[in-house]
């Protein structure tokens, strides 16, 4: 089932929590709400299941009027972020929940178990069935929450922070599992996340948000490779940036400068580099970097992070691979010649105009 | 009153604390704190059997037998039957409003609610002796219509439910705002209508809030006495409850049979606090072996 | 909602006004006279001497009870525990008479007593040894959850910084129970206050000497004097729900400090 927003908008008492969002999740697709704490990104998905009244707007499912239908007419599956599994019912219990209470259609008691079992079998927590929920570990709580919400058959599946509160481990074993059941059932799913590596992994597409708007919708490459606002660049990982402004077709940030023939001059701009684009070398090589000195090498895994400084004392931060950090052969203290592949560059920080160029450093 | 259900059970800590008191201080307070609830509490409890049985238990149980001790058992057991089932339904009502929901005026309403407590009991008798007594507001009315409240049983069901009023819903309320409201969400968008909502997800959520609110309204209830001093009119037979009736016993001099009749009283408020803290272990223990499973 | 309003309307509300538009009714005179009168104020007077002073005397013990029955192991615990609880479900009229029988010039304590020079029974003495009696529950049944969720690294962090056990105490566990403490003791005030049953039989209810506030109401309604106790149960009402706003005031102030730690 699709899912249509149109023009969105909620307050609670004096803050806004949702200014004016509009969104098209197509049937069948895996969507994230990316976004920092207090983005309204799970007052949105808290109002697409019902919970919650938008002030304006309108919520459309397969092109229907929604808005005002009642939660449990809508045929949502709603995973909670601290799961609210029913304490007094079995695992068993809680995932036959929503078959119990139908008044109309009530499944047989041995279709019940059947499918209970069936959906146990699922989440791979048919031995604990008969467990209660405070006997359950994060990661199986929430596989039950997920196991509950499916019983009902639902057209969609809302989940708020669905990993927020497991251990690193367990979280990432679940991001897996969400993906191939989501590649198993292909029901259109909408999960809230504030982690860009989670929405990164595990989506189909991801809707940056930002203080109760939109910032960006795109594909994970997309709003990675492309982001359309300062926000979306510095929100999805970390990023270099550069201060200082346009003139003639040039763009001049700092001991940066970076050709920018379309655009015209204005007084304040920056320019976003993220950490893996900056070609490193012990030479000066290409035109257009800067010389700096490595503060300290930071190996990381696969990789190794450099905190380097240039001339004037501002910090700029690298990766490279093991592999090359090692042939570079370089000490804490030493200088080294980087250069930005790819610089982005914006209108002023924090201003809602994004230039959005791609120059190539000269 | 902030018996809250979480106070009573409580866990030995590791004696390696921090800085812990010396063994002499210890037994010092412990001493101080045993003795005090002893020569306050349990010797007074052990005195009323004393006293009851002081003739033997051949008069024990005679004094037991009259017919006013009867009839004034039974008052006392309709009076607290009713009160609880008062307060239960309201406690339940009043408890999922205030927790469930955001609105203006709801400390007041809180502030209002506890306000039985605070009242002295006879002030509480006399309110509704201005209220349906003779010179009462609606005194006349209710005569028109040979409705007696004031000196009669309904009276002393009223008064009774005003002075227990709190009792349930102060051990919901705590409760309810622990479960929060995710729970019932969670009900809602898996098809259950509001009363299946009820029935399903809050109430076994606060089943012991339930227990030990009844629990302290049945003790209450049973033994007003200065409400129900005021309202009853002491009509032997007719409106004596059992309190009442010990009084009348001791001032008449019949201080064994007095005792006799207290001890009852006594017994069921032993076996409320009991099963209370019995009700309180057990909703432990099955929380702890969960867990420990 | 409707049901809850109406209901709270119907017992607590709609009674409660009468009782103050009584005293309206009786004009500002005659209320005064009422409720000022020498006896009226002599019965004040003792109810408020002697709650404060049972409110005190439970302060100490009771404090001292919940610190052991949440510190250390005894054996009984369990039993001293619930015996706590008692005095709120021990109906006040059997509690009345069996003090009164205790402390009576014959009674097993009285007589102990007596031959010190105490009189107990009969006397404001018992009174508050009543009083005592009925508040036992408020004090600890305040402190005693405060002290469970006092966290022991919060006592160990003040160990491992140098501070005493007498420091600890004074420094981090007592400023920490002091709202639960004060409601305690306020809430064991305001019973002792309005209570009746048990202290009718033990104070010998003489007019000036040992006749508290609630016994005078009475007294004037066997009198049939409706004005006169509306008076006294105004100014007791007053004092209640001062009393309440001021514990409501404290038990937010303390569940604020519990959130903040």
């Amino acid at each position: 089932m699709s899912i249509e927003i149109k023009n969105i908008k909620k307050r609670f008492g004096d803050f806004t929590a949702i200014d004016g969002i509009s969104l098209h999740v197509p049937a069948g697709e895996l969507v994230a709400l990316l976004g920092p704490s207090g983005s309204g990104k799970t007052s949105l998905l808290r109002i697409i299941a019902g919970l919650e009244l938008p002030d304006e707007g309108t919520v459309l499912f397969e092109g229907e009027d929604a808005t005002l239908r009642r939660a449990r007419d809508r045929g949502v599956g709603f995973v909670f972020q601290h799961y609210a599994l029913f304490r007094h019912l079995t695992v068993f219990e809680n995932v036959a929940f929503g078959l119990r209470v139908r008044k109309a259609g009530r499944p047989s008691e041995s279709e019940i178990a059947k499918r209970v079992n069936g959906l146990l079998d699922l989440v791979q927590l048919a031995p604990l069935a008969r467990r209660y929920p405070s006997q359950l570990s994060g990661g199986q709580r929430q596989r039950v929450a997920l196991a509950r919400a499916l019983a009902v058959e639902p057209k969609v599946l809302l989940l708020d922070e669905p990993f927020g509160s497991l251990d690193a481990t367990v979280r990432l074993e679940l991001r897996r599992f969400l993906r191939r059941l989501h590649d198993e059932i292909r029901v259109t799913s909408v999960f809230v996340t504030h982690d860009q590596e989670e929405a990164l992994e595990v989506a189909d597409r991801i809707v940056v948000i930002n203080r109760g708007r939109v910032e960006q919708v795109g594909s994970p490459e997309e709003v990675f490779d492309h982001p359309a606002t300062p926000f979306v660049m510095s929100f999805l990982g970390h990023t270099n940036i550069f201060h200082g402004r346009i003139e003639g077709g040039k763009a001049r940030l700092g001991s940066l400068t970076v050709d920018a023939p379309e655009l015209s001059d204005a007084s304040a701009v920056s320019g976003f580099v993220r950490p893996h684009e900056l070609e490193i070398s012990r030479t000066n090589g290409k035109p257009g970097g800067v010389w700096t000195t490595l503060v300290h090498a930071n190996p990381a895994g696969a990789l190794v992070k450099l905190d380097l400084s240039d001339s004037e004392g501002r910090p700029l931060q690298a990766v490279v691979s093991r592999d090359f950090f090692r042939l570079l052969e370089v000490r804490a203290g030493e200088a080294l010649y980087v250069r930005p592949r790819s610089v982005r560059i914006f209108a002023a920080t924090s201003s809602e105009e994004p230039l959005s160029f791609l120059g190539e450093a000269i | 009153m902030s018996l809250s259900h979480q106070a009573v059970h409580v866990f030995p800590l590791p004696v390696s604390r921090a800085g812990a008191e010396s063994s002499a201080v210890r037994r010092v307070l412990v001493f101080v704190a045993v003795s005090f609830v002893a020569l306050f509490v349990a010797v007074p409890v052990a005195a009323v059997f004393a006293e009851g049985l002081r003739r033997g238990a051949g008069a024990y149980f005679a004094a037991l037998r009259q017919p006013e001790t009867l009839s004034a058992l039974w008052l006392t057991g309709v009076t607290t039957v009713s009160a609880v089932l008062a307060n239960l339904l309201f406690g339940l009502a009043a408890a999922w409003a205030v927790s469930k929901f955001a609105f203006r005026g709801k400390n007041l309403l809180l502030t209002l609610m506890d306000l039985p407590l605070a009242v002295s009991p006879v002030v509480a008798g006399l309110v509704f002796v201005l209220l349906y007594g003779k010179q009462g507001w609606f005194g006349p009315i209710l005569s028109e219509h040979g409705l007696k409240v004031i000196f009669a049983p309904p009276g002393i069901i009223l008064a009774t439910i005003f002075v227990t009023f709190p009792l349930v819903v102060r051990e919901l309320v705590p409760v309810m705002e622990a479960c929060g409201t995710e729970q019932e969400e969670a009900a809602l968008l898996l098809g259950a209508t509001g009363w299946q909502v009820f029935w399903r997800v809050t109430l076994p959520n606060v089943k012991w809030g339930i227990v030990y609110g009844v629990i302290l309204c049945s003790a209450r209830a049973m033994g007003e006495f200065g409400a129900v001093s005021v309202v009853s009119g002491h009509i032997r037979g007719v409106t004596n409850t059992l309190p009442l009736h010990v009084e009348i016993l001791y001032n008449e001099y019949q201080f064994q049979a007095a005792f006799a009749a207290a001890s009852v009283l006594t017994i069921l408020s032993l076996l409320a606090v009991a099963s209370r803290h019995v009700a309180e272990w057990r909703a432990k223990s099955a929380e702890t072996s969960r867990k420990d499973r | 909602m409707g049901l809850t309003l109406g209901y709270l309307a119907f017992i607590v509300i709609l009674p409660l006004s009468a009782l103050v538009l009584k005293a309206a009714a009786m004009g500002p005179a005659a209320f005064a006279a009422a409720a000022t009168s020498p006896r009226v104020m002599a019965s004040y007077s003792l109810s408020l001497k002697t709650a404060v002073l049972a409110a005190l005397v439970n302060g100490v013990f009771g404090f001292v009870v919940a610190w052991v029955l949440v510190r250390y192991p005894f054996p009984g615990k369990k039993v001293v525990d619930a015996l706590v609880d008692l005095p709120l479900a021990l109906p006040t009229a059997v509690a009345g008479i069996v003090l009164t029988t205790l402390y009576a010039p014959g009674g097993w304590a009285g007589k102990a007593l007596l031959a010190l020079g105490v009189h107990v029974a009969f006397a404001p003495a018992g009174i508050v040894v009543a009083l005592v009696f009925v508040g036992i529950p408020f004090v600890v049944r305040s402190v005693q959850p405060v002290l469970e969720n006092l966290e022991a690294d919060v006592e160990e962090a003040a160990a491992s910084l140098g501070a005493d056990r007498l420091q600890i105490f004074l420094r981090v566990v007592l400023p920490s129970l002091l709202p639960a403490w004060l409601t305690g003791l306020a809430l064991a005030f305001a019973r002792g206050l309005g209570e009746y049953g048990s202290v009718v039989f033990i104070a010998g209810n003489l007019p000036m000497k040992t006749e508290i506030a609630p016994l005078l109401i009475m007294t004037k309604l066997d009198q049939y004097d409706y004005e006169g106790a509306t008076a006294i149960a105004v100014v007791l009402l007053a004092v209640a729900v001062t009393f309440l706003l001021f514990i409501n005031g404290l038990q937010r102030l303390s569940s604020r400090r519990g959130a903040a730690v």
